[in-house]
């Protein structure tokens, strides 16, 4: 197939690719004073590419020799991570001008990752699969050090970066030894090579190396160290994205390679990431508790809550990859509104973090305490909230897979993380009021606040198309 | 069955009311006045709706009336199914003639965050009303769980010192035996691929997977009724909670496990439900006896109350479990009394506690010299709660010790006695209260039930009364559908029982 008929699969990924070139070139013209307008631009980049996405007609289909593969599983996640992207990248419009940290590299580096996170996201190919994971992280690498005269955030880039490069050459280790075995890198020679000797021990070796380099991408127990110190000392703006796109992007690749090439290993994979899901459900739930800091709070939330997506994957099956689906779409919403809402945590100009600031919220802002205490309940899982619906449909397929002690152990441990979730509503709401937050939070803070808090109330409205078209998504995985 | 979507009228009206609530503007004032407006019109017009329910009820079917029914996610067959029997019929009713006594009851004593207050208590109201009128499993739960959020925020922004402590508690207690719940309910879901209440209940679960589902409802439903030993939260919560709150939880909150043990325990696992019926009278006795003998050494009045409720829910799970007619009828309608009964004494203990900011028994003393309406009416719920004929109380107690003495006659004696100690510290409450000499200096300015304190407690005493002396009313109601869901369930339990 000549490959002008392959690039209209790409124009996502070309959208921001050309975008952030065009956008690099204007600012290295105009100078720092362009900040805002490649910002502007970058979002509008990123909203194309999101509106192509939404638009294309679905299809399965693939480009350049398997390396790029579409269907509506990916797209669906494609549509996701540019979501999730663009209302970060929105976000940080305000907190960088008010931090006086407005450069025109900052949109530039989301648009690469995101375009990394894309590329993940299609792969075909054992290579295509590492050159996205790592246009993606070096990115993330130079974004968490953005704030260069900071102590905090320079750790935070550096800590990434050390243990993101050990991550990267475990991954690329795994993918080795599953080129060994089989003697080439695409996703389908592997699963042939596999199915051919599913108990070979060099596809065992590579799997569990694979899983590693997953593990620490998602931040999963016990490859999680990173996540709070990174989580804490990166600008808030960043912290969101880090929270949302590449762990929506790296799971939702994680579930094709298992359900493609390793599926021949589904008995062990199941295992594994039971345990790894076990593991940070309840070290998520447990650490939390000790934590005074709302980004580091929001740290451990994100490990368990990976965890919890986690257990879908771990189910496998049409049913598990549709609750791995509706759960990231939740967590996208939720997480979204969570960081609105921390960003709007300034006093005297400066940004606050520590959970003890947001006392008495209730007295002093009653709308925003509201929207933060939806979140809360919702990341906690209660009815009739978003975060219910996303436990009940992963836990639904991991009882279907019989996994029924997974679901047990993981709804305990989501009690245990009930409790600091509530210490956050009990701190806004029972205590008495520390000072104000500068006011006002900005148009964008406050719509992108109140349609999450929305959202999040009124899932259960949305509920069954967001169901059918995962359902749609998920069914697309397994008829290639 | 499409008609006028009544049920869900009456479920979602309070919901609207809150949102009207929620966009109240002006001063402090002008907020907290309209605010409570707002909420005793809104509930009084779901009172009214409900009575029209139950008017064009039909208590001779025992099917589900009023059944609304929408696809809401078809691909896994789960619907917002309603309706009521005439089990649910009576527990819709007692929600919507509290919730405008609760509005009523704290208009002078909640002074801050009025706003707040009415929306939380509406949404409450929403909230109970669906769990008692879902007819769908993942239906019921969204409602039954629900109900945390603004309990947890209602006890802990409104309560007292220590409201911090048991909001937790409340929270965390239930939410715990909650996800065991959920865990039995995706079980079930798998196993026989429904959710509906209906299907369920004519769906053979085999013996040894009921056992398990059983005992995971049992987790849920025991902690929330509750039952001894996982009561603990519940004086706790009932102490710190202002006295709405306690007026909630006591009428409606608790009858959620009663319910529950009804509507899913024994029809759905009846086989599991006559196996482990021992356990549930050894414990519900155990509840009786223990919880009134620590109720007859409280110091505060909320707390006796609140450990008097343990006890009278240990009538009532003995009832649900002893499989007769009476057994049953009789712990409806214990719930019913309790409901009631309790949520006025509460109320008692809330107008002495707005006068003189104490709950400690010591603090009164010869009260009937300056409060004699108020004497009268503490008097009838005394009554009530004693087991007096001719009050709600003895009915229920009546009932289920009457089904009790056909399933196992220890467990009625023991039972019966809970009533004499029942009367011992209620007696005694009444006593240190009331009579005696008025020595406390601080008292003597104490003022008589005001107005809207009558109006608050007239329509209770006469309900008291009136289920007193003619429970036909209200034993009729459920008597059809009673009697349906035992007869459907005898053959069962006897098929399972000694075919598996």
């Amino acid at each position: 197939m000549p490959i002008a008929d392959q690039l209209p699969l790409l124009w996502p990924e070309l959208i921001l690719g050309l975008g952030a070139m065009g956008l690099l070139l204007l600012g290295v013209f105009n100078g720092e004073g362009s900040a805002r307008n490649v910002t502007l631009g970058a979002v509008a980049t990123l909203l194309a590419a999101l509106a192509v996405v939404v638009f294309a007609p679905p299809k399965t289909a693939q480009a350049f020799g398997g390396m790029f593969v579409t269907n509506d599983f990916v797209l669906f996640a494609k549509a996701l991570v540019l979501a999730g992207s663009a209302a970060t990248l929105v976000l940080a419009l305000r907190f960088n001008a008010a931090e006086a940290i407005e450069r025109f590299e900052f949109p530039i580096l989301f648009l690469l990752s995101t375009l990394g996170m894309l590329l993940m996201i299609s792969a075909g190919d054992l290579i295509a699969l590492y050159l996205g994971l790592e246009l993606s992280s070096l990115a993330l690498y130079v974004l968490a050090a953005y704030r260069r005269d900071s102590a905090r955030s320079a750790e935070a880039g550096l800590k990434y970066f050390v243990l993101g490069a050990l991550a990267s050459g475990l991954l690329v280790y795994g993918a080795s030894l599953l080129y060994g075995i089989s003697g080439t890198t695409s996703f389908a020679g592997v699963g042939r090579a596999i199915n051919a000797a599913p108990g070979s021990l060099g596809a065992l070796v590579g799997l569990v190396f694979l899983a590693a380099g997953f593990a620490f991408k998602l931040s999963l127990v016990p490859f999680h160290m990173w996540t709070p110190d990174v989580y804490e000392g990166a600008p808030t703006p960043v912290t969101a994205f880090f929270a949302i796109a590449p762990k929506i992007a790296a799971l939702t690749l994680l579930t094709r390679v298992l359900q493609g090439p390793l599926f021949g290993l589904i008995d062990i994979w199941q295992q594994l990431f039971g345990v790894l899901a076990l593991a940070s459900m309840a070290f998520g739930a447990f650490a939390a508790i000790a934590q005074s800091n709302i980004k580091r709070l929001m740290a451990y939330s994100s490990i368990g809550h990976m965890g919890y997506a986690l257990v879908g994957v771990a189910a496998g099956g049409a049913s598990g990859v549709q609750g791995v689906l509706l759960y990231l779409t939740i967590y996208l919403v939720m997480n979204l509104g969570t960081f609105a809402c921390i960003l709007a945590m300034r006093r005297d100009g400066r940004m606050v973090e520590e959970i003890s600031d947001l006392a008495g919220l209730n007295r002093t802002h009653p709308g925003l305490a509201m929207a933060l205490a939806i979140f809360m309940f919702s990341l906690a899982g209660l009815p009739p909230l978003a975060g219910f619906f996303g436990k009940l449909y992963v836990f639904l397929a991991a009882v279907e897979a019989g996994f029924v002690g997974l679901a047990i152990a993981g709804l305990l441990s989501s009690v245990v993380a009930a409790y600091y979730y509530m210490r956050v509503v009990k701190v806004m709401y029972f205590d008495e009021p520390a000072d104000a937050f500068d006011r006002p939070f900005g148009r964008v803070t406050t719509s992108i606040l109140g349609a999450t808090a929305v959202a999040t109330v009124f899932f259960f409205l949305v509920l069954s198309p967001v169901l059918d078209s995962a359902l749609r998504a998920a069914k697309s995985l397994f008829a290639a | 069955m499409v008609g006028f979507p009544l049920l869900s009228l009456t479920i979602f009206l309070p919901l609207i009311g809150a949102l009207f609530v929620l966009a109240v503007r002006g001063d402090d004032e002008e907020i907290a006045r309209n605010a409570r407006f707002g909420a005793l019109w809104t509930s009084l017009a779901t009172f009214a709706l409900s009575l029209l329910v139950w008017t064009r009820f039909d208590a001779s079917s025992a099917e589900f009336q009023f059944v609304e029914r929408i696809e809401w996610l078809p691909a896994f067959r789960i619907a917002y199914v309603l309706g009521v029997d005439g089990i649910s019929m009576p527990f819709v009713l007692l929600i919507t003639l509290l919730t405008p006594i609760c509005v009523l009851a704290s208009w002078t004593a909640i002074t801050v965050r009025v706003k707040e207050y009415m929306i939380a208590f509406l949404i409450l109201e929403t909230l109970m009303l669906g769990a008692f009128c879902a007819l769908d499993f993942v239906l019921f739960y969204i409602f039954f769980e629900g109900v945390l959020i603004p309990m947890f925020l209602i006890i802990g922004i409104w309560g007292g010192p220590r409201r911090v402590y048991s909001a937790y508690k409340f929270f965390f207690y239930t939410l715990a035996g909650s996800v065991l719940l959920l865990v039995a309910l995706l079980v079930l879901y798998d196993e026989t691929g429904t959710t509906s209440v209906i299907e369920l209940a004519s769906h053979p679960v085999s013996l040894s997977l009921q056992r398990w589902l059983w005992l995971a409802f049992f987790a849920s439903f025991a902690v929330k009724l509750p039952m001894w030993p996982v009561h603990t939260w519940l004086p706790d919560a009932h102490v710190e909670a202002p006295t709405a709150g306690s007026v909630i939880l006591a009428g409606v909150l608790l009858k959620l496990g009663g319910y529950g043990f009804l509507r899913f325990s024994l029809p759905i696992l009846p086989a599991a439900s006559a196996e482990f019926a021992p356990l549930i009278f050894a414990l519900s006795v155990i509840a009786i006896i223990y919880t009134s003998l620590v109720a007859l050494v409280q110091e505060d009045m909320k707390k006796l109350i609140a450990y008097s409720s343990v006890a009278h829910m240990g009538f009532v799970t003995i009832g649900i479990f002893s499989g007769s007619q009476q057994g049953v009828q009789g712990a409806v309608f214990q719930m019913l009394a309790h409901g009631i009964v309790s949520a006025a004494l509460f109320l008692c203990v809330g107008v002495l506690y707005d006068r003189m900011h104490s709950r400690s028994i010591a603090t009164y003393g010869g009260l009937v010299k300056r409060m004699p309406n108020y004497a009268v009416v503490l008097m009838v719920f005394s009554m009530a709660a004693v087991g007096l004929p001719g009050t709600a109380g003895f009915v229920g107690e009546f009932l289920v010790l009457v089904g009790a003495f056909q399933a196992n006659t220890w467990v009625a004696a023991l039972a019966a006695s809970g009533v004499v100690l029942g009367a011992a510290y209620m007696l005694w409450l009444y006593w240190r209260v009331i009579f005696g000499q008025m020595t406390k200096r601080t008292l003597a300015a104490i003022t008589d039930l005001d107005a809207r304190e009558a109006a608050v407690f007239a329509p209770l005493v006469l309900l008291t009364l009136w289920m007193g002396i003619y429970p036909r009313t209200f034993l009729h109601v459920s008597e059809v559908a009673v009697a349906q869901m035992l007869q459907r369930l005898a053959p069962l339990k006897a098929a399972l029982l000694t075919g598996l």
